[in-house]
């Protein structure tokens, strides 16, 4: 059936409470920032910690029940959870690894070997069985936890920043194998990242975490293009602007105005992608309807493009190609103006 | 020039340091000056030597095995359970490493003797008498070099990632089955360097054996009171018997070196 969770944990000031539901073969990702409370989330489900309050409810069967005074220990929830840092056993050989599990749950020791060694050829790692963790790449390494992980055929496997560990080339590959086994996973799986392409790439859902609340719900695609917090909205690369819809124009909360395609009334978000944001030198000829003066506070170079910041009543991000960033002769300080069409600007309620 | 400033060593540090090291080393090349080497085999094979050899070896070993199923669940409780009054617990545990072994034996006395708490009902209800015996040895040496054990295990347990006892957890290991298959394994060489100290420290135990335990030829005569007596009446003998001990705590700390504590520095 699926995962059901309304978790209150108190940790020093960060108070957790956030409530969260996965369904069988639903891949939820939970998005936040360092100390949202999003790893206190898992270690909860994964018993090992006991909350403060609320109930986990995994098929219909209680593992924790504050009220009811129910707690299943970590070693008795049938679960699958893959860390940061594999914490593959040092001491035990690749295949021994993957049989931990089936071990410890009363298989066999040629039973859980046959079967060990079944997950390892999932993962396409069946020759390495007789290594040792050290002696493995970290994405191989990460590879054999999903596999020690999934062993035990779980109704629930917790995956804590499987990938953020990897160097960024493994972790695209490792990223499209894990998007593999998510797919043939019949069980509910919660995700916890604090890259947005991992949520984008892997879940079903995405909820996003700060400070121990649950600020915005929704399929990835949603919570991409129109993100309701400053935190998603920089981590999805969007300049987010709070303002009041007057027709087909928005006033900004902090002053200024933006012209947008369709009608709108009461407190809107407005979501401006830097693509869709171009630069000059002067004001530009014509009259566009969303012109801006700003002033470039921070250039990062970005693959082929530059993202620029800029400053002024209208706070925007914008792309430009560094061969028109170097002819325009851009320096952190300098004096430009920024137009966007208003068909390509985003408004949607708060 | 600069590197060769720097890694010379300042006067008012360097005397000093000479000093201890001949201090140190000066009593062992004593030793092995005064040793009467065409007398060693037949001093070595003299019946009294052998004897005490052999007990000094069987009851440290003794009580290195009675310190490792005692001490080692003990240094786990102290490093991995939320027990209150650890702290406590902890320093009770390592008072014998501070403690003079003559007052750990007036103590063992004054509990496990014949007119002790324990000692008289042992020996009302089952007629056993432990002191003055090779079991109070091995008692006397384990009440001393027990916390030895425990220390190094405890500081093993603490170095090592709690982390994958959690993941054990994840998998269906109680912490029993966890404790076997994961934290004893990676803990492991810190187990065997406390055992090797261990070992050493119950070797040369003196004062907790010769007070509880007597000296008796053959049942509680280790080779440290034996040195200690053949000094007084045949001194070749005892350099002989020292030579001996001295072989054995330098193969010990060979031991250690090599193989176990450069492993365990070496862990992360």
């Amino acid at each position: 059936m699926s995962l059901v969770a309304e978790v209150r944990v108190q940790r020093g000031v960060l108070h957790v409470e956030l409530d969260v539901r996965v369904a069988d073969g639903e891949v939820l990702a939970v998005l936040g920032p360092n100390g949202a409370g999003k790893s206190t989330l898992l270690r909860v489900l994964a018993g090992l910690l006991p909350p403060d309050g609320g109930r986990v409810t995994v098929d219909g069967e209680p593992w924790d029940d504050v009220d009811a005074g129910v707690h299943l220990p970590a070693h008795r929830r049938r679960l699958g959870m893959v860390f940061q840092d594999h914490l593959l056993f040092p001491h035990l050989s690749i295949t021994d690894n993957v049989a931990f599990g089936l071990r410890t749950r009363g298989a066999g020791r040629r039973e859980a070997r046959a079967a060990a060694a079944h997950w390892l050829e999932r993962v396409e790692l069946a020759d390495l069985g007789a290594r040792r963790p050290g002696q493995l790449s970290g994405g191989q390494a990460q590879r054999v936890a999903l596999a020690r992980a999934l062993a035990g055929e779980p109704p629930v496997l917790l995956l804590d920043e499987p990938l953020s560990a990897l160097d960024a080339r493994t972790r695209l590959t490792v990223r499209a194998e894990l998007r593999r086994h998510l797919g043939e996973f019949g069980g509910s799986t919660v995700l916890v990242t604090h890259d947005p392409v991992d949520a984008m790439a892997l879940a079903d859902r995405v909820v996003v975490v700060e400070e121990g609340r649950v600020v915005q719900a929704g399929p990835p695609g949603e919570v991409a293009r129109r993100p309701r917090t400053d935190y998603v909205a920089r981590l999805v690369g969007l300049a987010l602007l709070p303002g009041t819809g007057e027709g087909a124009t928005v006033r900004l909360d902090g002053g200024g105005r933006v012209a947008v395609a369709e009608e709108t009334a009461g407190t809107v978000f407005v979501a401006v992608r830097p693509e869709s944001v171009a630069l000059w030198p002067q004001r530009p000829e014509g009259s566009p309807r969303n012109v801006w003066p700003v002033r470039l506070a921070s250039a990062t170079p970005h693959g082929a493009t530059v993202r620029c910041e800029l400053a002024g009543e209208v706070p925007l991000l914008a792309d430009v190609t560094a061969a028109a960033f170097a002819e325009m002769g851009l320096a952190p300080g300098a004096q430009l103006w920024a137009t966007v069409k208003a068909s390509e600007v985003a408004v949607y309620e708060r | 020039m600069r590197s060769r400033r720097e890694r010379s060593v300042p006067a008012p540090l360097l005397v000093p340091a000479v000093l201890a090291v001949a201090f140190l080393v000066l009593p062992l090349v004593g030793l092995l000056v005064r040793t009467p080497w065409s007398e060693l085999w037949p001093q070595l094979t003299s019946p009294g030597v052998g004897e005490a050899l052999r007990l000094s070896l069987v009851s440290a070993t003794l009580a290195t095995a009675v310190s490792l199923v005692l001490g080692v669940p003990l240094a786990w409780v102290l490093a991995r359970s939320r027990i209150r009054g650890r702290g406590v617990l902890r320093a009770l545990v390592t008072v014998p490493l501070v403690l003079p072994p003559v007052v750990g034996g007036v103590a063992l006395f004054l509990v496990l003797g014949r007119q002790g708490i324990v000692g008289r009902w042992l020996d009302e209800a089952f007629d056993i008498t432990i002191p003055f015996t090779t079991t109070a040895v091995v008692i006397a040496e384990t009440f001393v070099a027990m916390p030895f054990l425990v220390i190094s295990v405890e500081g093993a347990l603490r170095a090592a990632d709690a982390r994958y006892e959690e993941a054990a957890a994840t998998l269906g290991a109680d912490r029993w089955t966890t404790f076997r298959r994961v934290t004893l394994p990676l803990v492991a060489p810190g187990i065997a360097a406390g055992a090797v100290l261990c070992w050493a420290r119950a070797l040369g135990e003196f004062g907790a054996t010769i007070t509880f335990a007597g000296n008796f030829p053959g049942t509680t005569q280790t080779m440290p009171l034996a040195v200690y007596l053949a000094l007084q009446q045949d001194p070749e003998s005892a350099i002989v018997l020292s030579l001996v001990l001295l072989a054995v705590s330098l193969a010990t700390l060979l031991l250690l070196r090599g193989r176990w504590l450069g492993r365990a520095g070496a862990a992360p």
